[in-house]
């Protein structure tokens, strides 16, 4: 293929600019703003154009070429029949408004407003929710039959049972580390003995919900905002809703209900996993001995810390599966809705989830500690 | 239906699509079995077959999407699989496809849709995108107004419009339809097949579409292959097509209504 070539003379004082081969952007020589640059210092008003000599143009040749000629019809040019169509549509081009609108005044003070007040909605929205849910669980009080029993055990296993190994592990690392680091503090004060207390009360009460809300957030929450966002962007929700079938019924209640179950279970089981790696660092860094340690323990941690860890991990699930819920069913048809959302979904679960620690924190000061009971 | 007897010399110019010995399985399942086709430059191939019959696999792998079990495709003489990665860039900036939803980058407004494959070049400014882009929407009739919008805001005939102008972007050499007036209106549907035959007349570029909506195929195709029974069953004018003998052609334009449809398309 013959590559774009110009070629000028003079003939006549005027000036002649000869162009051929094939003017497709394939074959323009690069880089193309070296060709601009000499198509632009060869136009002039008295500069006649032929273009006989052309294969092909396309619409890149030809913008190039309009643009040279100060986007008008040169006066004088030679262009065969079927190669003017192509300019006439570049001629006929009508641009909009592009590029980025004005920056407006007081851009910052905007921005919280409109984050103040979607945080209103939103909240508002997770009312409504709950006060469908409600709703949903007084019906079935009256229907047992519609009683979602399939959906909800099936997120019971996903999001209780296969998150048993990851919250094991994190918790027997979080106890060793936690363990072993206070055992250097205590061997100096000689309060070995201690560490019983420590942990018992820190992982117990404190460590254990926390640890698995946040593991929780980010593995079921963003697995539910997930799957409810591509079923509203599928269509499916519209499918469920025409088949008379309630999405909130069907597909929220079984994920909040299994998760405020499987949350406290998977607190205990995070917990006993953080004490047992507490215990065997406790052993090997200052030889306490295992059955003293399990021999402490009721002793030192009262029951009501167990307590209020299950009842922690009961308010966490729950806020965490209505919030993902909630953020899914906001999700709009595209991609990028999809993944806000979802970023959305775990920040707000663990943001909230921790504020609620914070209240928890200060109702139950009077509950459970030693000495206070 | 010559296109069987594959001529021994090579052309100066490659034919624009060459399948030759397409086979293709999924596990047991046969879809494909020594699938032959040449198309040449300019022509308008209409690729119809029941459902279930492989078009769109077909499709696929000719687009580069899918890989055959047996045999090959060449683009402009070329694989679009070739083991040269400049060789396969090249092949496939000289084709556009234009998806059956449109396939639109939804994070990406109209504008930026059309100027993504530009940019992709690497080779143009801003502002040679800009007004190609704005060429783009005036040849798929867009107004410039509608280049702000986000794909979940157009309507089905918008996005077909908006997926033709990024598909039409590197004004390509062969466009590749998947079904182009699936899920719009008789009307619309109309709309956009003369849009297309005209911008075909324009441009002059290969199209190669698969579609079961016999007024897109009698208005548009120059040619008609048939998919059934694994193999193409016929391949030629729409004429041609019609005087072979099989079930599935009875069926399919033999009907009172495809024969209407056809007299009056191919009159």
């Amino acid at each position: 293929m013959a590559s774009a070539t110009i070629e000028t003379s003079e003939r006549e004082g005027r000036q002649h600019v000869t162009l051929s081969g094939e003017w497709t952007l394939a074959n323009l020589p690069l880089p193309i703003a070296d060709l601009e640059r000499r198509l632009q210092s060869l136009a002039g008003p008295r500069v006649s154009w032929d273009l006989q000599a052309t294969l092909r143009i396309d619409s890149v040749g030809a913008i190039l070429l309009w643009r040279a000629w100060g986007r008008r019809w040169p006066l004088v040019l030679d262009v065969p029949a079927q190669h003017r169509s192509v300019f006439e549509r570049v001629a006929a081009i009508r641009s909009g408004q592009t590029g980025a609108p004005q920056a407006q005044h007081l851009v910052w003070l905007l921005a919280l407003g409109q984050l103040v007040l979607t945080a209103g909605k939103n909240l508002r929205e997770i009312v409504t929710l709950i006060g469908q849910l409600l709703l949903d669980i007084g019906y079935l009080f009256v229907h047992p039959r519609d009683i979602p029993w399939r959906e909800f055990s099936a997120n019971l296993y996903k999001s209780g049972a296969q998150a048993l190994p990851v919250t094991a592990l994190i918790g027997f690392l979080i106890g060793v580390v936690l363990s072993f680091l206070s055992s250097l503090q205590l061997k100096l004060f000689g309060a070995d003995i201690f560490i019983v207390n420590l942990l018992g009360i820190s992982i117990i009460r404190e460590l254990g919900p926390m640890i698995v809300a946040v593991l929780v957030a980010g593995r079921s929450g963003s697995a539910m905002t997930a799957q409810i966002g591509v079923m509203r962007v599928t269509e499916e929700i519209d499918a469920l809703a025409t088949m008379g079938v309630s999405r909130s019924l069907r597909l929220v209640l079984p994920k909040v209900v299994a998760l405020s179950i499987a949350m406290p279970l998977l607190v205990v089981w995070c917990a006993a996993a953080g004490i047992f790696g507490g215990m065997v660092s406790a052993n090997l860094e200052m030889g306490l001995s295992y059955g003293f340690f399990v021999e402490a323990l009721p002793r030192v941690v009262p029951v009501a810390n167990v307590w209020i860890g299950i009842g922690k991990g009961f308010f966490f699930g729950m806020l965490i599966a209505l919030i993902s819920c909630h953020f899914g069913l906001k999700v709009k048809p595209n991609t990028e809705s999809l993944s806000a959302k979802t970023t959305a979904a775990v920040v707000t679960s663990i943001t909230v989830v921790i504020v609620v620690d914070a209240v928890f924190a200060v109702l139950t000061r009077g509950i459970g500690m030693p000495g206070s009971a | 239906m010559n296109d069987k007897s594959a001529p021994a010399y090579v052309p100066v110019h490659p034919p624009t699509l060459q399948i030759c010995g397409v086979s293709t399985r999924f596990g047991d399942t046969v879809i494909h079995q020594d699938i032959n086709l040449n198309v040449e430059a300019g022509q308008i191939l209409g690729l119809v077959g029941g459902s279930g019959s492989g078009k769109t696999t077909l499709l696929r792998e000719i687009v580069g999407l899918l890989v055959p079990s047996k045999g090959a495709v060449r683009l402009f003489g070329y694989s679009v699989l070739d083991q040269n990665p400049l060789i396969r860039r090249n092949v496939r900036r000289r084709f556009g496809m234009l998806f059956q939803q449109g396939a639109l980058f939804s994070a990406l407004s109209v504008y930026d849709n059309i100027a993504f494959p530009l940019r992709e070049l690497r080779v143009l400014d801003e502002e040679t995108i800009r007004d190609l882009v704005f060429l783009k929407l005036g040849m798929v009739e867009l107004e410039p107004r509608h280049a702000q919008l986000m794909p979940a805001e157009l309507s089905g005939g918008m996005v077909k419009r908006v997926a033709l102008a990024r598909a039409l972007a590197l004004e390509p050499e062969l466009l590749v339809l998947d079904e182009p007036t699936a899920g719009l209106d008789p009307d619309l549907a109309d709309n956009f097949v003369k849009l297309l035959g005209m911008l075909q007349k324009e441009l002059a570029f290969t199209v190669v579409m698969v579609t079961h909506d016999l007024d897109t195929l009698a208005g548009l195709a120059t040619r008609v292959a048939v998919l059934a029974d694994q193999r193409i069953i016929a391949c030629g004018t729409p004429a041609d097509v019609l005087e072979v003998d099989h079930p599935f052609i009875r069926n399919f334009f033999c009907s009172e209504r495809a024969a209407a449809v056809m007299q009056k398309g191919f009159a």
